[in-house]
């Protein structure tokens, strides 16, 4: 200690002349630092903000002066909206797919989230031959690209299950609003395998005594499952629940696929991108119905990000 | 308003059918592994009570396995997995030798016809273009944003700004990108980039029909999207950099440059292989970018939009099959990589 002393206080007298010259280099390095930062940010920000200006200016306006001019002449209008929400016919009905997007959502985070606790409980908690293999088999899974199972299950909804010329289950032969229940049952699957992961290794953590104590008490396995692990895992819970509700909600693929076009099943994805596609320049319809499916996660991505992150972090991160 | 509202009644009614289906399956599920072995714990309570009652040797206990409680709890999963996935995914390597109606073997002609093909040779170029340059140039922004706003004084709404394009769905993304890209032939502009074109002097033009461009175009769009998620996992590694290193490094007088490469990339290193690996496998299955913005057209396709419009809008089964085989077989490596990657980690 002692011999250290001197020389810090000669390394604190040599280097007095150059940290002020350190300490204008940080100062301009942090200013640069911000102004980068800055231009990101508002590079990041500027296009969805133009969108936003844009839906609330009247149709006219939008189609013959860039949305920069609303500051210098603002008109305001929810004409857009009320037009892309409730109108009837090509021109948007954007509310009734909006309920769609609901109805195929709100089933198809709740199904995955259940079936996987479970089973990530067996697969954590339960001895019994074969666990890990079963575990890695799962794990593995989620390296399967959906477009693997579009076509044959696609196939098996249509026409059912068939093993040498033996009908073994029928057709789905499901028809407008029914098909709310191919498009569940598409999700959850796909969901599963990474539902399983995050949640195996959120149960895999909770101590072991606590198990061990609600076994010598006499607790069976469900019963631990409802009343100690499930309160317990409340965090992981919400982070694949916020997950699976943006990968749902934002989907389009799978809506494409499962759910048809129609205005009784597709969700809000599926009619903005044929908007899109067919009236690409009718962008007083397009903005606000943007807009309109940016909403509902935005509102939930946001007041629920921190358990969002979390999940982010213990899915990419450890695994 | 012409909106009929009781049009919508029969979807409510179909959630709700499955919100019942809901709380059928799954509480069923729990009432039977509820009832069923309390109700054996009863009877064998009786049977202790008799024997000691009668001085009977008491019954021995059966080892009680855990394998039938483990069965039920993973069923759903393992069905569903089976059905939706594992089945599924066999038989589409099975169809990808078949033809296009699935009918007869054709061997290997399908993944033949997939590099004779110009349009699909294109196909596979544009997703590497992507595969290339969506993962590195999104890690980088998030990588350099992370680092910039690292302790900044705004730290936390800087950082929900560029993360809150991940709740945007793609196709919305793909509306508020194409609205930028916007061309008028005559009079004003009204998306952004021709406005800066040509107020900078240039000739605006219809950015999205230009090939190669509209493919980097669409880049940005995912780039845009993935930047925050890649900005939000390195912030959290920066984050976990112990701080004695970074003190020790600061009285050693390093400038931030040389803290940067020696002291941050060297510590976040697990962590920038885990977004590159994770966007990447991402990029590869982009689909809703190019559907939405330009729907292949303009030489813009990439695997998953063709497998996609092989197999359910051409009826080509066989060579649908192909592609989505082909996308597998192309993620495989990257997986095989990353496990690699956290054994070494894991054994340090």
């Amino acid at each position: 200690m002692t011999t250290a002393t001197p020389t810090v206080g000669v390394g604190a007298q040599a280097t007095e002349p150059t940290t002020r010259g350190a300490r204008v280099r940080k100062r301009l390095n942090s200013r640069t630092a911000t102004l980068v930062s800055i231009v990101i940010a508002v590079l990041w920000t500027i296009p969805t903000f133009g969108l936003f200006i844009s839906s609330i200016r009247p149709e006219n306006e939008i189609k013959t002066t860039g949305w920069w001019t609303f500051f210098s002449n603002p008109q305001i209008t929810l004409e857009n909206y009320q037009e892309v929400l409730f109108s009837r016919g090509s021109s948007g009905q954007l509310a009734s797919y909006f309920i769609n997007s609901l109805a195929i959502t709100i089933p198809s985070v709740l199904f995955p989230l259940a079936f996987a606790s479970l089973a990530a409980y067996a697969l954590a908690w339960m001895n019994f031959k074969g666990r890990d293999w079963v575990y890695i088999g799962i794990f593995a899974l989620q390296i399967v690209p959906l477009q693997m199972a579009l076509v044959p299950l696609l196939r098996f909804f249509s026409t059912g299950v068939t093993v040498a010329g033996v009908q073994i289950m029928p057709a789905w032969d499901l028809v407008d609003e029914q098909k709310f229940a191919q498009v569940w049952f598409a999700h959850t699957c796909f969901a599963l395998p990474f539902a399983v992961f995050l949640l195996h290794n959120f149960i895999s953590q909770l101590p072991g005594d606590l198990m061990e104590a609600a076994r010598v008490d006499g607790a069976t396995h469900p019963k631990i499952f409802r009343t100690i692990v499930l309160p317990l895992i409340t965090p992981a819970l919400a982070a694949f629940g916020i997950f699976q509700f943006l990968w749902v909600w934002n989907d389009l693929l799978v809506a494409l696929i499962f759910a048809g076009g129609g205005d009784e099943t597709a969700p809000m994805t599926v009619r903005l991108a044929e908007l899109a596609g067919t009236r690409g320049n009718e962008w007083q319809r397009l903005t606000a119905g943007a807009f309109v499916s940016i909403v509902v996660p935005l509102v939930v991505f946001l007041s629920l990000q921190r358990f969002f992150v979390r999940g982010l972090l213990a899915g990419s991160v450890k695994g | 308003m012409e909106f009929d509202f009781a049009a919508e009644q029969p979807k409510f009614l179909m959630l709700m059918y499955g919100l019942i289906a809901f709380v059928a399956v799954v509480g069923g599920l729990l009432l039977l592994l509820d009832v069923v072995p309390s109700f054996f714990a009863r009877r064998r309570e009786a049977q202790l009570v008799a024997a000691s009652a009668s001085g009977a040797p008491l019954p021995r206990r059966r080892k009680q396995g855990e394998g039938a409680f483990a069965f039920f709890f993973l069923l759903p999963t393992l069905l569903l997995l089976a059905i939706g996935l594992v089945v599924p995914a066999i038989r589409t390597t099975l169809l990808s030798f078949m033809d296009s109606g699935s009918n007869d073997w054709v061997g290997l002609d399908n993944y033949r016809w997939m590099f004779a093909e110009d349009s699909i040779v294109r196909v596979l170029i544009n997703t590497l273009i992507w595969v290339l340059l969506v993962p590195l140039v999104a890690t980088g922004f998030g990588l350099i944003y992370a680092v910039l706003v690292d302790k900044a004084r705004f730290e936390a709404v800087a950082k929900s700004l560029i993360f809150l394009p991940m709740a945007i769905s793609f196709v919305g993304a793909s509306i508020i990108w194409k609205f930028v890209y916007a061309y008028r032939g005559e009079g004003d502009q009204i998306g952004l980039l021709n406005q800066i074109v040509v107020s900078l002097g240039g000739e605006p033009k219809q950015w999205l029909l230009d090939s190669p461009l509209n493919t980097f175009l669409l880049i940005v769009i995912m780039v845009w999207i993935q930047a925050g998620f890649a900005m939000v996992v390195l912030s959290a590694a920066i984050k976990a950099i112990p701080a004695d290193i970074v003190e020790a490094a600061r009285l050693d007088g390093t400038t931030p440059w040389q803290m940067f490469w020696r002291i941050t990339m060297p510590s976040i290193r697990p962590a920038l292989i885990v977004v590159v690996v994770t966007l990447s496998i991402a990029t590869l299955k982009v689909f809703d970018i190019v559907r939405t913005a330009t729907n292949g057209n303009y030489d813009t396709n990439v695997i998953a939009t063709e497998m996609y419009n092989q197999a359910f809008r051409y009826q080509e089964n066989g060579q649908g099959s192909a592609l989505a085989v082909f996308l597998f077989i192309l993620v495989i490596p990257i997986v095989i990589y990353q496990i690699r990657n956290l054994r070494k980690q894991r054994e340090g």
